[in-house]
């Protein structure tokens, strides 16, 4: 039985859930490759975004896609840092921004 | 953390100093047990096995492998205990092949190809032979080294030399992980020195190209995307102009081989390797318009099959019998190295290929 749910050699096999559903797989894998294209934002912008995202979700897979495009990219190790911050910072943000309802709440039953 | 080394392989004794063990790694494991294809099988696949050269563009002449870098990524080694140096007797064969060649372009490398100690004497003869475009790879610190090549950038251009030169990234830190303590500094004023005399200038015709290969195990990102990267930085930060960016793979051998292996990374990068093959690629490999000579006048596919000593498969082996239109009629030697010049967009020494 395997021993752990996530394995590094799955992320190799990803196009591999189109083969249960072809129509939707690659209707997803065509949307995701648009995705990441030159936009109005660069191809190096969108992925520190998504590396940032990958942390925010704790994606294992995604972090291991995303720090290796950055580096394939030329993005410094400072840079992925700063965007992981931002993550953090988002993401602790929301958790305290909830302080307010909990304000609210102490002040209406007990202020 | 990479250590930094200041010694080549061959200097340390290594095991990979030796080129049959470096094609002994390279055929076994995941080769051997099948997990990945051989090269040769895969270009079968694509019917492009044999692989033959096409016309000839480039010489590519191999001055020596003496250095004043150690860099962690090296395919030749290179370093300032390595001994071998072109003579000026077999650079004198150079000459007459290099008056007689069909190729338009002459590629001077190395080591540090200024440490051979007839290099201008070389470069003054060969800038006469009527070559199109005439290539010294300067690892510009050279320049900085010592007081006798100060005045390199403007003997380039005295004799209308194409300079191209490694800059691994427009950050200190990523350069000197891959290039040694002080190289970043080192180069940045090279680079304005060879500016300050036109090089890389936008409408000048001396030409400064930059080679960006990736500082670990990953393979290098989109050739043009990375060019503009570096532009922006490298003007932004030190006013530095230069002309064209070449992505370069790092392939599997000698030092980044030993690299891949003491971190753990060998397989995950040959995986990488063979997934990103493109054949595409394959039908514009240097090796199918470049002859490599090494410094002992030697006759090679390509400079990374001159350091796992694989010489061309022809009669014609050696300078002092070359016949172009016998060499141009082989079959080009091959090996698992070669998916490094297939990944993605390609790589050779002129950057990609596709």
């Amino acid at each position: 039985m395997q021993k752990t749910y996530y394995d590094p050699a799955d992320l190799k096999k990803f196009s591999k859930i189109s083969e249960w559903n072809e129509e939707l797989g690659s209707k997803f894998f065509e949307y995701y490759n648009s995705v990441f294209k030159e936009g109005a934002l660069s191809e190096r912008e969108k992925s520190l975004i998504a590396l940032a995202v990958a942390h925010t979700i704790q994606c294992p897979y995604c972090i291991d896609a995303y720090t290796g495009d950055g580096l394939q990219r030329g993005i410094t190790k400072e840079e992925m840092m700063e965007a992981l911050h931002v993550s953090g910072a988002i993401r602790g943000g929301a958790s305290l921004v909830h302080g307010v309802q909990m304000m609210n709440k102490v002040n209406k039953l007990d202020g | 953390m990479t250590k930094f080394k200041t010694q080549s392989l061959h200097k340390q004794d290594s095991d990979l100093a030796n080129a049959n063990r470096q094609l002994e790694i390279l055929s076994n494991g995941i080769f051997q047990n099948g997990e990945l294809t051989t090269f040769s099988n895969k270009i079968k696949e694509t019917n492009q096995f044999p692989l033959r050269p096409k016309k000839l563009e480039i010489l590519q002449i191999n001055v020596g492998y003496m250095c004043n870098q150690v860099c962690t990524h090296c395919h030749v080694d290179a370093g300032p205990d390595r001994k071998e140096i072109m003579t000026q007797e077999t650079m004198q064969q150079c000459l007459n092949i290099i008056k007689t060649t069909g190729a338009h372009t002459l590629d001077l490398t190395g080591g540090a190809p200024e440490m051979n100690p007839h290099f201008r004497w070389f470069v003054e003869e060969a800038s006469q032979a009527g070559i199109k475009d005439f290539i010294v790879r300067s690892n510009l610190t050279i320049i900085r080294a010592n007081k006798k090549y100060h005045d390199l950038p403007h003997f380039f251009k005295k004799h209308n030399v194409h300079v191209i030169s490694s800059m691994p990234h427009w950050t200190r830190g990523k350069t000197d992980k891959q290039r040694g303590n002080g190289v970043f500094d080192q180069s940045i004023k090279a680079l304005q020195e060879l500016n300050s005399v036109g090089y890389g200038m936008p409408d000048s015709s001396l030409k400064l190209d930059l080679v960006y290969n990736p500082s670990g195990a990953f393979l290098p990102g989109d050739q043009k995307a990375m060019e503009r990267d570096f532009k922006k930085a490298l003007v932004d930060d030190f006013n530095i102009q230069f002309h064209n960016l070449f992505s370069i793979t790092n392939l599997p051998i000698s030092r980044f081989l030993d690299y891949l292996i003491a971190s753990e990374n060998y397989e995950d990068y040959m995986y990488a390797l063979v997934e990103a093959y493109n054949p595409a690629a394959v039908a514009n490999v240097m090796c199918t318009n470049t002859i490599s000579i090494s410094w002992d006048g030697y006759l090679y596919d390509c400079d990374f099959n001159q350091m796992l000593e694989l010489p061309v498969n022809s009669k014609v082996k050696h300078i002092s019998n070359y016949n172009e239109t016998l060499l141009q009629d082989r079959n080009i030697v091959i090996s698992q190295h070669c998916y490094g010049c297939t990944a993605g967009a390609g790589s050779s020494c002129q950057g990609t290929v596709t």
